[in-house]
């Protein structure tokens, strides 16, 4: 019982990553991004959609969606603001980008802002070690993907005010998670 | 460094230099026509006299490695490892984001000295601008017939695909990267079968570093002696070093390896960040064991001189680290990170750095005792040697390295109860929150 569908212009886009590959299973974390841009975050019918897409097990999808950090099995806000927290970074002030986020955003690590528009998370390094301290901020909708180094107060703020200003795609409607449960889950 | 040729770093005065115009300019895509009027097996023994060495990390020499390659009927892959995520090293981002077709043209021409007619780039997810700039460079080389079909009219063909991975340090391990590659989890494989023998789609690979194959365009160019005559005996050529910390000018340098340590921080850095002197530094990517400032003035950047003091030349990430910053509070990070990205499939791996991070967490918290420090070593003792891949080993180093170096300052956390040193030092290591 799929009730989530690919758009036509997705499946178009898997098809075409197909042809790259000696089979499809191949092509499972390229999809998983593609759903998940389209779809807002990675639920268990994101999951089954994805295998049908596939022809593969439903369990090997969570496996992977749960085994890479990329994937969000949980809704996130417009924006994913992820601080790298590694050694270089932590160097160069870090723990102060941190602590300055979640004062601003008045959210802890972890959380999303009541108006659903920031999540912040740390993360572990993003090679960009000699520009830190650092952050990547992902659109949920993927229309933003990007680096911002050599971080200041002053340029966190600034980037903060160009985000609230920026739209991000509402993920495609989602039915509420009721009838799947997946094996071993 | 005015006097060693610039194999790599040619491209930095060019504010366009991922574009093929930009390339060509500097004489991109000679190699490859010249490379394909070679017999195969000469483009390998150019790579074989050359003496490059791996540039991902182990050091492994390249013209070796694709020796290996099964010869039998089935299809050869070529695959370029750009998830690069050792802690302190960025030098694969600067290639892939400002000299694509470097890389492209470094495979294409290894693709064919290997028999090889489909390659993947294996990108990490997050490098957004890199994997659009390689996006970019193979529409740009298969529309002026470099790369596609019938290259160049000589009936070779090679077709380059950009794959993307989605956050997992583990799939840079040649073996997770395959796994990856195929769809799976990033979990390595136990050795032997070698990829070179049974590989992504269990069909003979190769695995090498972004860095590796975009030096092999210059080495047809130029001959592999000249570029053996770079460098020192046993570590021919230049390297990319990505420097970190607590210097004045942090960034990606080129420089012949056997160059000394102090020069690279003190030269091409710009020295220490104003009022630091050098406390240690961590010479190639988190995984290594860290030099004391008394080691680093004795150190030059080659596979030998670093083995000679105990240590690796791994990545290249050089990570320069001031006095005032509390290497109990450095552990503490370097252990998080290995224990989050550990893939799970070995206990000593999953359970051991999960205890060491716990421990080493306790003491700079103030909640040391005196037991931790045996305990510790015990627990590195139990993973070194001990696991499917090399991950294991790059989280006990540091640990044992850290201990052996500065157990005093270990030792006076767990006496005073808490952190000696400045809060405004301390490295953060706020709990991972995905
Ligand atoms: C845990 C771990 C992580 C690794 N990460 C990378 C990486 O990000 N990039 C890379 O090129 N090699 C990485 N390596 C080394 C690869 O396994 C492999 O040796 C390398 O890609 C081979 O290329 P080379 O011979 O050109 O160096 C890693 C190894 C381990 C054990
Ligand atoms: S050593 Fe660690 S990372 Fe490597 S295979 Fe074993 S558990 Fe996985
Ligand atoms: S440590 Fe933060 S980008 Fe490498």
């Amino acid at each position: 019982m799929n009730v989530l569908e690919f758009s036509e212009a997705r499946k178009a886009e898997i098809a075409d990553l197909v042809t790259k590959y000696p089979n499809k299973q191949a092509v499972l974390l390229p999809a998983l991004h593609l759903a998940q841009a389209e779809f807002g975050y990675v639920s268990d019918e994101v999951i089954h959609l994805v295998a049908k897409t596939l022809d593969v097990a439903p369990s090997l999808v969570q496996e992977v969606a749960t085994f890479y950090s990329l994937y969000n099995r949980k809704p996130v806000g417009d924006y994913i603001i992820q601080v790298c927290q590694t050694l270089s970074c932590a160097l160069r002030g870090a723990e102060s980008v941190i602590r300055y986020l979640e004062g601003k955003l008045n959210v802890h690590l972890g959380e999303t802002t009541a108006d659903g528009k920031f999540t912040l998370v740390a993360v572990e390094c993003l090679a960009s070690c000699g520009t830190a301290p650092m952050f990547q901020v992902t659109a949920r909708d993927y229309s933003l993907n990007a680096y911002y180094e050599n971080l200041t107060e002053k340029r966190i703020d600034e980037i903060l005010d160009e985000l609230r200003k920026r739209p991000v795609r509402q993920a495609a409607q989602m039915t509420p998670l009721t009838t799947h449960s997946l094996g071993g889950h | 460094m005015a006097d060693a040729p610039r194999i790599l770093l040619d491209f930095l005065d060019d504010d366009r230099s991922w574009t093929l115009e930009s390339y060509r300019k500097r004489g991109g895509y000679k190699a490859l026509e010249k490379a394909l009027k070679m017999e195969p097996v000469q483009i390998m023994e150019e790579v074989k006299a050359s003496g490059l060495r791996g540039r991902g990390g182990a050091g492994f020499p390249t013209g070796m490695k694709w020796s290996f390659l099964a010869k039998n009927d089935r299809p050869k892959y070529l695959v370029c490892n750009a998830d690069e995520g050792e802690p302190g090293t960025f030098k694969d981002r600067l290639l892939l984001e400002r000299d694509p077709h470097k890389l492209i043209e470094g495979m294409i021409i290894s693709a064919f000295s290997l028999g090889s007619k489909k390659s993947y780039v294996y990108l990490r997810h997050e490098f957004e601008l890199g994997f659009q700039r390689m996006e970019q460079a193979v529409n740009e080389a298969e529309a002026a017939g470099l790369l596609g079909d019938n290259i160049l009219g000589t009936g070779f063909s090679h077709h380059l695909v950009n794959h993307r991975g989605a956050g997992a340090y583990i799939c840079g391990e040649e073996t997770g990267l395959i796994e990856s590659l195929e769809g799976k989890k990033g979990q390595p494989r136990n050795k032997p079968p070698f990829p070179a023998i049974q590989g992504v789609f269990n069909d003979p690979t190769v695995v090498n570093n972004v860095e590796s194959l975009a030096v092999v365009p210059w080495l047809i160019n130029n001959g592999g002696a000249a570029y053996k005559a770079v460098g020192t005996e046993k570590s021919p050529g230049t390297k990319l070093f990505s420097v970190s910390g607590h210097v004045k000018k942090p960034g990606v340098y080129e420089v012949p390896l056997g160059y000394p340590l102090m020069d690279l921080i003190d030269k091409e850095c710009g020295g220490m960040l104003d009022g630091m002197s050098l406390k240690c530094c961590i010479p190639g990517g988190s995984s290594v064991p860290v030099l004391t400032a008394e080691e680093c003035a004795r150190a030059n950047l080659d596979y030998e001189s670093m083995n000679a003091l105990g240590t690796f030349l791994g990545s290249g990430g050089v990570i320069v680290i001031g006095e005032g910053t509390c290497v109990v509070d450095m552990l503490a990070n370097l252990s998080r990170f290995y224990a989050h990205e550990s893939c799970g499939q070995c206990t000593p791996c999953r359970d051991g750095t999960n205890w060491i991070h716990k421990v080493v967490d306790r003491i700079e918290k103030g909640g040391g005792r005196r037991q931790d420090l045996a305990d510790l070593l015990d627990l590195s003792d139990n993973i070194m040697g001990k696991t499917i891949c090399a991950l294991g080993d790059a989280a006990a180093m540091p640990v044992i390295a850290f201990i052996q170096k500065y157990r005093h300052e270990f030792e006076e956390h767990i006496e005073k109860g808490r952190c000696p040193y400045k809060p405004e030092y301390a490295v953060a290591h706020a709990a991972a929150g995905r």
